[in-house]
């Protein structure tokens, strides 16, 4: 590693050694790149979705992790450092240029690492190479780690290591990334990183671009057509990406057929669980069975035994009146001070109670849900069953992933629609989740006032959202022009989610978003708080009391709920757990809080993504149905 | 063998044929599906045909699925069914 040491801010060594003076240029306004640390090798860690990626991160890095969002995007990086190397795990993709914010992310990590470790699927060469193959293409010094080594001898399949490395020119090593084989020989093969074998077809138009842009990796990228790095060097993109990728298609087929000999017969049983997951007359079934047992942890378990415990016992039984007889015997405070502090809606008591008795638990709840949804690969077998359902919303197959990852965090599935391939399906997504799907959060106090309520207010609230939910999207797929993108994804295999995994993201996005939620509930109580000492609550009860009373049919302090429900859902919802209320009450105010605003956090991400105009109309609206709706429910129940 | 050398959309195929790509759709799709390998001439399965048209292939062992209204621009050509009466 005798280059590491001659770095310095501003010059970047290309994979020849020869320092670039132009680093500054290579800004694109959307995407900023990383700071890189001056003194060690910096190691991309590269493959398609669900390859064992993390596993492979979590030994480099052991204990010493940092996750942040890449600068500009929302997207996920984890960075570890060992010994003299600093890792940085990207996102999963097929292939790298700028399709995707994902995408962009690999891209940029990539061009500036030193080394990449590149891991394939050896259950799925032919989809996995075609990204290697990729970076041989581009130059880099790399290492193919060969995982799932012990599946491909469950399914009686042979790979020649020796000829795969031959074809390549770099270095593979076979693993079993989850048992730890061959993850050692990996660490010490980092020095022995090396440029693969460049094909000859690729040459000489590599020779030419190569003297105008400086490096081999952005020389391809350019010819390949990609916009933003042929903008970073002044040039036009190029336009031989169709006859680059055939051909690059063609020597993984070749290669493929030279080092895989395929000896199986019958289907696994995890394939044949995959089939069944698409099918609707198994799909169904399954689907549901899914969601009963992700109700049965996250609604039933989560939300009542768990919250119970922390939020009545913890929160409301031992922590709220230490703390208020503390404070209280702290000095003699005014009144209003004392209630701001302490008091019903305290900032001090009621917001700590809020997020780490009751909301702290759901999220987890909720996130370990979520990871075992990703990690078992059944989301992508969902969005195919569901494809033809979601074409009658304007939507493909693939919008479940936001729909369902609203159910978590509104807020961050509504950057998530960016996955979506159109404006119109981006639109329309937005639209379904900032009305009509609660959050975790809110879920989960739904959920608990629905389960003291009885079955038929669950099944009346059920039908009342889906309701909503049906005429918006068929609504908007009529009113608006164009048409959605069609569905066309790979289908991962179907695995066993690992525990460390599940844990290791259900902390980190645990964090971020306690992170991003807690000020807004302190926030949150101090608003409510002050309107409550001003007597402005009071006002703006009175003044909604025609529409909570009448109207909604609902008691004037539900009105409180609304304020809270504006700077969060959830906050909102949570605000109705303390009210009494009948049976059917619950469900006129649960639907109209469901479908009332979306929180500011939400409405703030929604402005930056759809633009003001889209964004203003879509709260709005938000008012509109959700007291129409409500009041009709309520007119035709109570 | 009467179904032999038809070249029909994908979307008609169903699960079990065996069938030989004969051309994809242009534009930016084109590029996602050289990616994942299913330009012309390669030979897949139809794995699943699901109501309303949503095809999945298989290629040795990588599966795609693909909504109807692309499966009905890829055009295919019928190379032998799984069994005649299916």
């Amino acid at each position: 590693m005798g280059q590491a040491t001659e770095k310095n801010s501003g010059m970047r060594p290309t994979a020849e050694g020869k320092p670039l003076a132009h680093v500054e240029k290579h800004f694109h306004p959307g995407v900023p790149r990383l700071e890189r640390e001056t003194e060690k090798t910096t190691v991309a860690l590269v493959g398609n979705p669900n390859v064992g990626k993390s596993v492979v991160f979590n030994y480099l890095s052991g204990l010493y992790v940092d996750v942040s969002n890449y600068p500009g995007t929302t997207v996920e990086i984890n960075r570890g450092v060992f010994e003299n190397y600093v890792v940085y795990d990207t996102p999963g993709v097929y292939g790298i240029s700028s399709f995707s914010d994902e995408e962009s992310v690999t891209r940029d990590i990539v061009l500036d690492a030193d080394l990449v470790i590149d891991v394939v699927d050896a259950t799925h060469l032919e989809r996995d190479l075609f990204l290697t193959q990729q970076l041989v293409d581009m130059g880099k010094k790399m290492i193919v780690v060969l995982n799932f080594m012990d599946e491909v001898k469950r399914q009686k399949v042979e790979i020649n290591v020796e000829r795969l490395q031959h074809f390549l020119g770099v270095k593979v090593i076979p693993t079993i990334a989850v048992r730890k084989v061959g993850l050692d020989e990996l660490k010490q093969s980092l020095p022995d990183a090396r440029e693969g074998t460049q094909r000859e077809e690729l040459h000489s138009l590599l020779h030419t671009m190569l003297s105008r842009v400086g490096s081999q990796a952005e020389a391809l990228l350019v010819l390949e057509g990609d916009p933003y790095v042929a903008a970073r060097h002044g040039i036009s993109p190029g336009t031989h990406q169709e006859r680059i990728y055939i051909d690059r298609r063609n020597r993984v087929n070749y290669i493929v057929n030279h080092v895989v000999v395929d000896h199986a017969t019958s289907m696994q049983l995890s394939g044949l669980l995959g089939r069944w997951a698409m099918k609707p007359l198994t799909g169904v079934p399954m689907l549901l069975t899914s969601l009963y047992l992700l109700y049965l942890l996250v609604g039933k378990f989560v939300a009542q035994d768990i919250v119970d415990l922390t939020e009545n016992q913890l929160g409301k039984g031992i922590w709220e009146p230490w703390l208020r007889s503390a404070i209280v015997s702290l000095m003699s405070w005014p009144p209003w001070l004392e209630a701001l502090l302490v008091g019903e809606f305290g900032v001090l008591t009621m917001t700590t109670t809020y997020l780490l008795f009751l909301l702290l638990p759901l999220v987890i709840g909720f996130y370990v849900a979520l990871a075992l949804l990703e990690d078992s690969g059944y989301l992508p077998r969902l969005a195919t069953l569901v494809d033809r359902l979601l074409n009658f919303l304007g939507l493909n197959g693939r919008a479940v992933i936001p729909l369902i990852l609203g159910f978590g965090c509104v807020t961050s599935a509504t950057i998530t629609t960016r996955l979506l391939g159109s404006e119109r399906e981006k639109t329309i997504a937005t639209t379904i989740l900032q009305f009509a799907i609660p959050c975790s959060a809110q879920l989960a106090v739904i959920a608990a006032l629905l389960a003291g309520a009885g079955f038929a207010p669950l099944v009346v609230y059920v039908s009342v959202i889906l309701a909503v939910l049906i005429s918006i999207g068929t609504l908007l797929n009529r009113l608006m022009k164009g048409e959605s993108a069609p569905l066309l994804i790979d289908l991962p295999p179907m695995r066993l989610p690992r525990f460390r995994n599940v844990a290791r993201k259900t902390s980190v996005r645990t964090y971020q978003f306690m992170k991003e939620a807690t000020p807004w509930f302190f926030v949150g109580a101090l608003v409510v708080g002050m309107l409550q000492i001003t007597g402005l609550l009071d006002a703006w009860q009175r003044a909604l009391m025609p529409v909570t009373t009448r109207w909604l049919q609902l008691p004037p302090e539900a009105a409180t709920a609304f304020v809270m429900g504006i700077v969060r859902r959830d906050f909102g919802a949570a605000g109705l757990y303390s009210m009494m209320f009948s049976p059917m009450q619950i469900v006129v105010a649960l639907v109209t809080i469901t479908l009332f605003v979306p929180c500011v956090a939400s409405l703030m991400v929604m402005l930056k993504e759809r633009g003001v105009k889209q964004g203003v109309l879509i709260w709005a609206g938000t008012w509109i149905v959700a007291f129409a709706v409500g009041g009709i429910v309520s007119h035709i129940l109570i | 063998m009467v179904r032999q050398s038809r070249k029909v959309p994908l979307v008609v195929v169903r699960s079990g044929d065996h069938v030989r790509i004969v051309s994809v759709p242009s534009g930016k799709l084109r590029t996602q599906f050289i990616r994942l390998g299913i330009n012309e001439g390669e030979r897949v399965v139809c794995l699943e045909r699901l109501p309303g048209g949503t095809i999945v292939i298989q290629k040795n062992r990588q599966q795609i699925a693909l909504g109807h209204q692309l499966a009905r621009q890829v055009i295919v050509q019928m190379e032998s069914a799984r069994n005649e009466e299916n």
